[in-house]
This record gives C-alpha cells, sequence and structure tokens, in this order.
C-alpha cells in the first residue's frame, strides 16, 4: 500500500498494530507505518490456533528483508482463526495491511482492555 | 598528515586514553625480525613435529589423512578467495557466494537433507549448535547422548549448554554400538533431542533405523554426527528420516594442521531453514535479470537480530568450505563411491590381519567402514611408544575416553594407508605387543 | 552519468555452477588399484546408499577453470582497500602460507602424541605468551575458533565462576552499541540481556550503568575503542563498579588494533579477553573464515579454563622443558570444540608476531590511529557537508560518519553511496551499523594503507555526493560496472532456494 492510511473504523495500539472489533471476537494486524518500517515482508509464521494471547506480549513474528520482528497483541485472548494465506502469500501484510493482510482473530477474554486502545486520529498523532 | 588532523603528534591521538592504563613502556616482546629470521624459526619448529609424511600413521578419531590433491592448494591461494570479507556485498562477491551454494549443494547430496548451511567450525560445536537448535525448537530438558558419539562433541555439547537447564543422559554401547533398548527406556516427551554417530567413534556402522524410529516417537530432534567419507556409500541419514545431520569437514580436501582449520557441516530437514546456525547462500536474480547469489535469512543472524538470533556465529570456515567442494568435485559421483569401497575392503583387511596378531583383539564385530577398535594384551602406551620408534603410529589409544576399554586402540584406515603398510602395521604391532609389559 | 550502456564481459558471463558443467563419466580423481583380497558381504544392504551422491562429473582442467573464473568475481584485499569498519582488513603477508604449509604443521595429526609434536605445543605456548603480553591478562586459551566463540567462552567462564562462589547471576550487559554477537552470546550462554545507553559523546552512560549494575549482574561485556571508533576515558570508573558489584568485565577484542602497545584492556581492568586473530593478527578472512578467537583471562579465572590447556613442564632431568596438553583441570567448564583449536591459524599469527616484535605491533596501532583520523579529516574536506562524522572528536582506529543529511539534502541513503563506491573499485565501509547512528558509515582503514590511497578515497567520496546533487539517480541505481548489479534479497528471503535442484 503506496499511501500512509488509518482506518477510523479501527483501534490501534501503541506498538502499530490495529484491532477490529466484532462482539466478543478482535481481528488483529500491523498498521500502515509497521509495515512501511519493516519493508518488503517475506515470512510470517503463523501462530497456533488455541493459544492464549496476552495484551503487550508478542505472539507471532513476522520477517522482512531487513528485520525479524514480534508482532505484540493489543488485547487478550484465545486465538480462534489464523490467516493461512500469509504463509504463501505474505506479501499482503505490506499490500493491504488491514484487509486481506489480517493476521489472527481472537476471543477476547477482557473486552473492557479496547477501551485503552486509540483511535485512528490519536495513533495518527502519535507518529509524528 | 597530523597536521591535516589538526593534532600535534601521534601521542595526541591517544589524549583519551588515561594516565592510569596507559603502557607506558615498550610491548615485553622481542623486536621484529626479517622475514628470512621467521622461516627459520618456524621451519625448525615444525620440523620437530613428526607428521604423516615422517611415519606411517592409522590414527583417526574424527581427523584422517587422506590425500589431499595439488589443485587445492593452487586454487585456495587464490587472492580473490583468500582475502575477501564474508560477503556483505553480493555485487563484488559472487565468487564466494556461488561457492558457498555449490557447497552446500554437494553438502545436502551426501547427507541426504535439503537444507545446509555453509559452514561451522568444526564438528564438536555443530554437534552443540545442533543442541541448541532443538532446545529453542522444542524447550524440552534433556539430551540423550549415546556413548558411540564422539567424546569431543559429547564434551562440547555439555560445555557450551551449561547455561540451557539441560541435562544429558548417556547412553552406553553393547558390542560396540549404541544400546537399542537402553536408548529406549531413556526416551520420554522432555528429550529435546537424540545424539548418534554414523559410523560410531568405534567404527561401527549403527543400525540408524531401529535407533531413529523410537526417538522420532518421542518427539525428539534426532541429531548425527556422520562420516563424509563414509556417506560415499552408506545410506544416508535424511533417508532414515533424521532431523540435523552434522560432521566434520577436515576429510574432505582439508588438511590435518594439528587439529584445525577445518570446517563442521551441518544439514537438516526443511522444517528447520529459518532456525539454522550460521550462513546460507541463497539464489537470485539482479536488476537486469542476471543470476546471482546473496547471504539469505541474514535477519535471523546476529548482526540483524541480536540476542533472538539463531546462533551468534559469524566468521565460520569458508575457505576451507572452498577446498571440500573442490574435493567432492575432484572425486566426483563415481570417485567417491569407488574411495568408500576401497576404504571398506582395506578395513576389513586391516581388522582381519590384527585380529591374526597375537594379544589382538577385536573390540567389536560390527560392519565398519574406514574405523575399527581393537584390544590389546599390553599397556597400549609402551605398545605405541615402540612402534613410534619403528615409524609407526598404529593409532589412538581410548583409555582417556572410555575409562571401561583401557586397553583399546582405534585404527584407521585411509586410501594412503596400501596393503604393505597394513602389513608393516601388523608386524610392528606384534613386535611391540610381545615386548611391552603385560597389561 | 547515463544509466549503463554495454554490458561488461564478466557481466555477460553468466553464472553457472560446477554441477551445471558435469558430463557422465568425465573424472578426476584416479583411485589407487585395490591391493587387498575382495571381500563380500562386509556392508549389509540396509545399511547401503541405494543412489551415489549426485556430485559433479568434471575432469581437473574444468574445475580449475571453474573456481579461477567464479574467484574473479570477487573483490579482495589483495586487489584494492577494504575500509570495513570492525574487520580491520589489513594485508596479508605472504610469508604465512609458506609455514603454514610445512609439512611437519599441514600433516601433523591432532592426536599424535604430544612428544612428537613438540615444535607445534611449543608454537602454541609461545603464542600464547605473546597474546598474554599484548592484553595484559597472564593465562591463555586458544581453543576458541572464532571471535564469537571466545565471546560464547567469556561467558560461560564467567557462569563457572560465580557458580564456583555459590553465586547465581542471571543478567549480561552490554552496551547498545555492541556488535551484535555480544547479545546473541548472552542468549546462548543463558542470560538475560540488559541494554547500557550511550552518551552524546558516544562513551558508555556511566549513570546507567550505575543504576542497572547489581547482585544478579554476571557480567559487562564491552569493547574499547567501541564500534564508534571511540575510546572510553571512563574506562577506570566503569571497571570499579562493575568489579565492586562482583561482575566480570569481558573484552570483545575485535578492536584491538587501535590500541597494541598503547594500552591493554588487562591493566583496563578486564578479567576476560578475546583476541579476533583474523583481524588484529591477520589471518586472512577467506571470505568469510577461517579464522580463531583465543582467549586471555585474568588469576580468578583462570582455573575454569577449557580443557586442555598447552603447559610448558620442567623436565627436571636436565633435559629441558617439555610442552604438553593439560587435561587435569578439574574446575574446567570443559571443551568448546574438539582438539586444540584452528593450529594452521596460530602459525600464521604467530609468524606475525615475530615479523613486527614489540616495535611493529606499537606502529601497527599507531598507523592504524593515524590513517583514520586522517581519513576522517579528508573526508570532511571533501565531502564533511553531507556525510559529516557522527562524533566531533579524536577517533581511534575507525571512525563513523552519519548519512542522514546526505539522505534529507541530495535523497541518496547510505546504502546508495556503497554500491556507487563499488564501480570505483573501492570496496565499501561497513553500512547501517552502530545502529545508534543514522545512515551509519563505519570506516576502518588500518595501518596497510598508504595516504595516496586515503586521499583517493576521500576524493571519490566527495566525487560521489557531487554526482548525487545532480542526478541521484547516478547512486539509486549503482552498481554498473561490477559482475552483478543489485541483487533481489526479498524474493532469496521469499522463497529461499540455497541448493541446486539436480
Amino acid at each position: 500500500m503506496a499511501e500512509a492510511s488509518y482506518p477510523s473504523d479501527l483501534k490501534y495500539y501503541e506498538e502499530h498494530d490495529w484491532a477490529r472489533i466484532d462482539g466478543d471476537v478482535a481481528t488483529f494486524g500491523i498498521t500502515w507505518y509497521a509495515q512501511d518500517q519493516l519493508g518488503e515482508v517475506v515470512y510470517f509464521d503463523l501462530p497456533e490456533v488455541g493459544k492464549t494471547v496476552r495484551k503487550g506480549d508478542p505472539y507471532a513474528e513476522v520477517e522482512s528483508v531487513k528485520a525479524v520482528s514480534d508482532v505484540i497483541a493489543p488485547l487478550s485472548g484465545e486465538i480462534i482463526e489464523v490467516n493461512e494465506a500469509l504463509s504463501s502469500g505474505p506479501e499482503a501484510i505490506n499490500d493491504d495491511p488491514y484487509e486481506s493482510g489480517w493476521m489472527v482473530r481472537v476471543r477476547m477474554s477482557d473486552p473492557s482492555e479496547v477501551d485503552s486502545l486509540m483511535d485512528a486520529a490519536a495513533y495518527e498523532e502519535s507518529l509524528s | 598528515m597530523l597536521a591535516a588532523i589538526g593534532a600535534e603528534s601521534i601521542d595526541a591521538l591517544f589524549s583519551d586514553v588515561p594516565e592510569g592504563v596507559r603502557l607506558g613502556r615498550a610491548i615485553d616482546l622481542p623486536p621484529g625480525k626479517p622475514e628470512q629470521e621467521v622461516y627459520e624459526y618456524l621451519r625448525d619448529l615444525a620440523a620437530m613435529n613428526v607428521s604423516t609424511e615422517d611415519e606411517v600413521s592409522f590414527v583417526g578419531a574424527g581427523m584422517y589423512d587422506h590425500y589431499v590433491p595439488a589443485l587445492i592448494d593452487s586454487i585456495l591461494a587464490r587472492s580473490e578467495f583468500l582475502t575477501p570479507y564474508t560477503p556483505y556485498q553480493p555485487e563484488v562477491s559472487q565468487g564466494t557466494l556461488q561457492l558457498m551454494f555449490e557447497y552446500q549443494t554437494a553438502i545436502s547430496e551426501l547427507t541426504g537433507l535439503p537444507v545446509s548451511n555453509a559452514t561451522l567450525y568444526e564438528a564438536a560445536s555443530a554437534v552443540a549448535s545442533a543442541g541448541w537448535l532443538a532446545h529453542q525448537h522444542n524447550r524440552r530438558g534433556r539430551f540423550v547422548v549415546s556413548r558411540g558419539l564422539h567424546p569431543h562433541s559429547r564434551e562440547a555439547l555439555a560445555t557450551t549448554g551449561a547455561g540451557w537447564n539441560t541435562e544429558i543422559d548417556e547412553i552406553p554401547l553393547a558390542d560396540g554400538v549404541t544400546d537399542a533398548s537402553a536408548l529406549e527406556q531413556a526416551l520420554s516427551d522432555d528429550v529435546s533431542a537424540v545424539f548418534l554417530q554414523y559410523p560410531n567413534f568405534l567404527g561401527a556402522v549403527e543400525d540408524l533405523e531401529a535407533l531413529v524410529a523410537p526417538a522420532k516417537e518421542a518427539g525428539a530432534i534426532v541429531v548425527v554426527q556422520c562420516d563424509a567419507i563414509a556417506l560415499g556409500i552408506l545410506r544416508t541419514p535424511g533417508d532414515f528420516d533424521v532431523d540435523i545431520a552434522v560432521g566434520e569437514g577436515q576429510p574432505l580436501g582439508n588438511r590435518l594442521d594439528y587439529g584445525g582449520p577445518s570446517f563442521g557441516f551441518f544439514a537438516a530437514k526443511q522444517d528447520y531453514i529459518r532456525r539454522m546456525p550460521g550462513r546460507i547462500a541463497g539464489e537470485t536474480t539482479d536488476v537486469d535479470g542476471r543470476r546471482g547469489f546473496v547471504l539469505t535469512l541474514q535477519t535471523r543472524e546476529q548482526h540483524i537480530r541480536r540476542e533472538k538470533a539463531t546462533h551468534n556465529i559469524t566468521t565460520a570456515q569458508t575457505l576451507n568450505a572452498l577446498a571440500g567442494v573442490i574435493y567432492l568435485s575432484w572425486l566426483g559421483r563415481q570417485g567417491l563411491v569407488e574411495l568408500g569401497e576401497l576404504l571398506l575392503q582395506r578395513t576389513a583387511y586391516a581388522r582381519d590381519a590384527l585380529a591374526a596378531v597375537e594379544g589382538v583383539e577385536p573390540l567389536h564385530s560390527q560392519p565398519v567402514v574406514r574405523e575399527f577398535a581393537v584390544a590389546l594384551d599390553a599397556d597400549v602406551d609402551a605398545v605405541i611408544e615402540r612402534c613410534a620408534a619403528d615409524g609407526v603410529n598404529p593409532g589412538y589409544p581410548l583409555a582417556r575416553d572410555y575409562p571401561d576399554l583401557e586397553n583399546g586402540l582405534l585404527v584407521a584406515i585411509t586410501e594412503q594407508r596400501t596393503k604393505a603398510d597394513i602389513d608393516r602395521l601388523a608386524t610392528t604391532l606384534q613386535a611391540a605387543v610381545r615386548e611391552a609389559v603385560p597389561a | 552519468m547515463t544509466a549503463h550502456l554495454t554490458e561488461t564481459a564478466q557481466q555477460r558471463d553468466r553464472a553457472r555452477t560446477i554441477f551445471e558443467k558435469s558430463r557422465p563419466g568425465r573424472r578426476a580423481f584416479v583411485a589407487p588399484e585395490l591391493d587387498v583380497p575382495q571381500q563380500e558381504g562386509l556392508l549389509p544392504d540396509r545399511f547401503r546408499r541405494t543412489e551415489p551422491a549426485r556430485l559433479p562429473e568434471i575432469a581437473e582442467p574444468e574445475i580449475v577453470r571453474h573456481y579461477n573464473r567464479i574467484s574473479k568475481r570477487n573483490f579482495d584485499v589483495d586487489t584494492g582497500f577494504y575500509p570495513l569498519g570492525s574487520c580491520t582488513m589489513k594485508h596479508n603477508p605472504k610469508l604465512h602460507e609458506r609455514v603454514a604449509a610445512l609439512p611437519g604443521n599441514a600433516r601433523l595429526h591432532p592426536l599424535q602424541h604430544p612428544r612428537r609434536a613438540q615444535g607445534a605445543l611449543r608454537l602454541m605456548w609461545e603464542l600464547q605468551r605473546a597474546l598474554a603480553e599484548v592484553a595484559g591478562l597472564p593465562h591463555v586459551s586458544l581453543q576458541p575458533s572464532a571471535g564469537s566463540h571466545g565471546e560464547l567462552a567469556g561467558v560461560l567462564l564467567t557462569r563457572a565462576y560465580h557458580e564456583d562462589r555459590g553465586e547465581r547471576r542471571t543478567k549480561v550487559l552490554t552496551p547498545d552499541t555492541a556488535h551484535g554477537t555480544n547479545p546473541a552470546t548472552v542468549t546462548m550462554g543463558g542470560y538475560e540481556l540488559v541494554k547500557l545507553g550511550t552518551s552524546d559523546r558516544g562513551d558508555v552512560d556511566v549513570d546507567d550503568l550505575r543504576a542497572k549494575v547489581g547482585e544478579d549482574v554476571a557480567c559487562l561485556m564491552l569493547t574499547n575503542p567501541n564500534t564508534l571508533g571511540l575510546f572510553d576515558p571512563n574506562i577506570e570508573e566503569i571497571a570499579r563498579i562493575v568489579h565492586d558489584a562482583g561482575a566480570t568485565l569481558y573484552y570483545d577484542g575485535a578492536n584491538l588494533n587501535a590500541v597494541m602497545g598503547r594500552t591493554r584492556p588487562g591493566d583496563m581492568g578486564f578479567d576476560i579477553v578475546h583476541y579476533n586473530l583474523h583481524k588484529t593478527f591477520t589471518q586472512p578472512h577467506g571470505g568469510g573464515g577461517p579464522g580463531a578467537g583465543p582467549i586471555a583471562v585474568s588469576e580468578r579465572i583462570e582455573p575454569f579454563l577449557p580443557r586442555p590447556q598447552v603447559v610448558r613442564r620442567e623436565s627436571g632431568n636436565g633435559a629441558g622443558p617439555a610442552f604438553d596438553l593439560d587435561f587435569d583441570r578439574p574446575k574446567s567448564i570443559g571443551r568448546l570444540r574438539s582438539f586444540q583449536g584452528n593450529y594452521g591459524v596460530f602459525v600464521r599469527s604467530y609468524a606475525y608476531i615475530l615479523s613486527l616484535g614489540s616495535d611493529g605491533l606499537q606502529e601497527a596501532s599507531e598507523t592504524a590511529v593515524l590513517n583514520a583520523n586522517y581519513l576522517m579529516a579528508r573526508i570532511a574536506e571533501t565531502a564533511g557537508e553531507h556525510v559529516p562524522p557522527a562524533f566531533e572528536r579524536t577517533c581511534m582506529h575507525e571512525f563513523v560518519l552519519s548519512g542522514g543529511p546526505m539522505k534529507r539534502a541530495l535523497g541518496i541513503r547510505t546504502l546508495d553511496l556503497a554500491k556507487r563506491l563499488l564501480d570505483y573499485g573501492f570496496h565499501p565501509p561497513t553500512v547501517y551499523f552502530p545502529l545508534l547512528v543514522d545512515e551509519a558509515l563505519l570506516i576502518e582503514p588500518t595501518e596497510t594503507e598508504t595516504r595516496e590511497t586515503l586521499d583517493a578515497f576521500a576524493e571519490v567520496i566527495g566525487e560521489i555526493v557531487t554526482e548525487a546533487a545532480e542526478d541521484p539517480d547516478a547512486a539509486r541505481n549503482a552498481p554498473y560496472t561490477t559482475p552483478v548489479r543489485r541483487l533481489d534479497e526479498a524474493g532469496a528471503a521469499k522463497r529461499p532456494v540455497v541448493r541446486q535442484p539436480l
């Protein structure tokens, strides 16, 4: 994705992750800023379904030409689905970070954590 | 130059060095010498050593006196291979990167495993590195290690792993090979990796089929240290579903050099490609579509991944890998097989010849390829001294590493040890055993 | 500058591997005749390989041509300037190959009885003594195979030292400027990494050190001068703080070339030092090894040194001293590798030490420092506005420039400058390290280089920057004249092809 974008219907976390909330299920991914910093993504290590994630802790690794980085969970819960398509097409993380570049779906263990996330404006502000 | 810098003197350039730590005197070493004198001094030191040029040697135990063809000397002497650094600027390092790619291919072929790195230091640290990979991968707490694994490899695993909170269980040998039932009993879901050697330290070809399956069932990673030359005729580790094959690269075109430098090879299943220690060369294309090679998966290495790197290794053994791939090309597809068959025949002949010597008995009767163990009915050290006086080095004494085999001797055969040499070994050993103090 | 118009001969010559030059039936090796009676059934079928390894079938002339040709696709220090920071690309004297090749060295089996390897053991012992004198620490082990291996040894020695005292410590400190091997080693040693900050002057932030040191800290790993090429004047106080906390102080010897004859890590207060024989002591780099990483330690660390140690024993019967391998070391950490270490490297490094001697080693360091400061001053003249030094102070044997201003003003990055340098027949400096400096260029000329070479390099930097002001694309698309041009590294990482399919 060439142009920076931060969709207003998402919530954002300081470690450059986004969350899409749908009832008690949250979808995670990394923001435009994060994929831009990483450079071209070459590999995404899919975590296992059923794994517990904790807000602020790493739950997966994303590898670009430049670096391997931890992906940090913005909310706590249990992974109920992973984006298998990223195995063969990790570049979706660069090209379409908010849609086809989604990483995991999590059943939240503490939905109140959502309140501490930033909205798009606040996140974009934090980048400058 | 000082004027351009704006400094008064050389001393001024060292002004950040506090008074308290300034050496204030010359280094306490002799002054520099002309090249000729350095040469003479080192030549005289080298002359004090009894090399395989000076005696008929049957010592192996991990490094072997194979013939190193002359083309290796001349290619390795080329400045372009000898003096560059690691290929961090691939556009001007295609020679190095291509040799690494060719080496990786050759090792993959030898071991039957799809992924090889571009060398580790040597065999024992390669075994330790395999232990590190296993531990990082499955986080389990125990290593199960056959006593057939080279004593140096076993020790390096223990030393290197001192901070991993892992325990090592050793499995005894029975009739010269790993005790299969003892191994099975040692397996549990807490075993991170199982370590074997093939052929083992006593020269015996281990039955990997029987040993690997239970280990895999227990979910352990199977690591096998292999003999690169013997792999020319032996069924490959890959064929036995082994996870990681490592080994000593010295027999492949590298000099003995009193133990180094050589290289350690490390090959693994595809699953482990992103956990491989060390450098890996990969094929790619340039902006104009030309085929080229680069260091790949570097993001996992220490200079980028730092405390989360797969390993701390940087400098490895690239020049020695070059010797290895030239050697394997020089032997070629048929040559490596012929060499293996020759060693098989001569080793059998040697074992039979020594078995016929009074006071010498094979320690086991397992199939062997290029090395075997005997027990002497005499003090081994005294026998070795007596043989040395006759210009023969009969083998490596086992007592230090296998106290229960205190009269043991490990005898190695290479293509440089002819039938006449072997006959001479038998005669010399006969005389030495007769004269030596009974054990 | 226009984009390249025609291919060079080397660019036209497409890469083919030795496997692709294989033809059935060709060979180089002639097997010795089978001179023993042939026996059947020696190796049961279930142990036999069914298909031979698919090695090339090729004769000697083609093998030689193949490797000669690909060698010419390498740049090397025997050919040109190679100012890689922290690598110490100094000249490799050719005598060293001659002495390493002597049969008494090259064909000596590591398990030869010490009685019959006195030349080798004595060489190792004398080398140990020389290295001890250079570092100012009395006890040396030659065993580790490279700098990283020496670092691992140092961390394991630290662990053994504390455990012997009944202490359990969990952390190791390294500055944020540390070479990546330091943190990687910390993890392999089973410790937790704690990073130390760097001050504005480029030195260790001593306040940060005071805050982070404690009873759970096992060790501080440092190099001095550091990876910014700067000598830390607070080293005595740093050593005091670390020792007062009961931790060990470890010296990464990568930058030893700056200080020989001027100061010694032992005198600075370090407990454990590793040397890179392939840097300071000119073992040829070989495209990525071999090297060696011996260590020197203080008295209190000595009992834990790896096994075996090379020792000198007085024979007592008037026959003169004998050199031996001592395995009787009850507190030793054990061994890190097989046999005694990279002996072939020891021969070369010892030849170097004998050749240079006391005066020569000191001169090497002084000239290395002089050359670095001179080059830094010259580049400041030719391109200082665009690639200024990261720190305005005297450097040691290397210095860091920042390509940040160049990137902002001219739109080309350090990477582009490096690639453009290739067209001028220079190897680029180290780039993007240390991480602390934006668009870093770490330059280490070494004592080998003449003033003319340094001047030429500074001029070329200036030329490239000037060119970029008019035509930034020239550098962005460089190099043009190398055997291959910029390579697709992302593709190589996404779909790794790490062997030839056959």
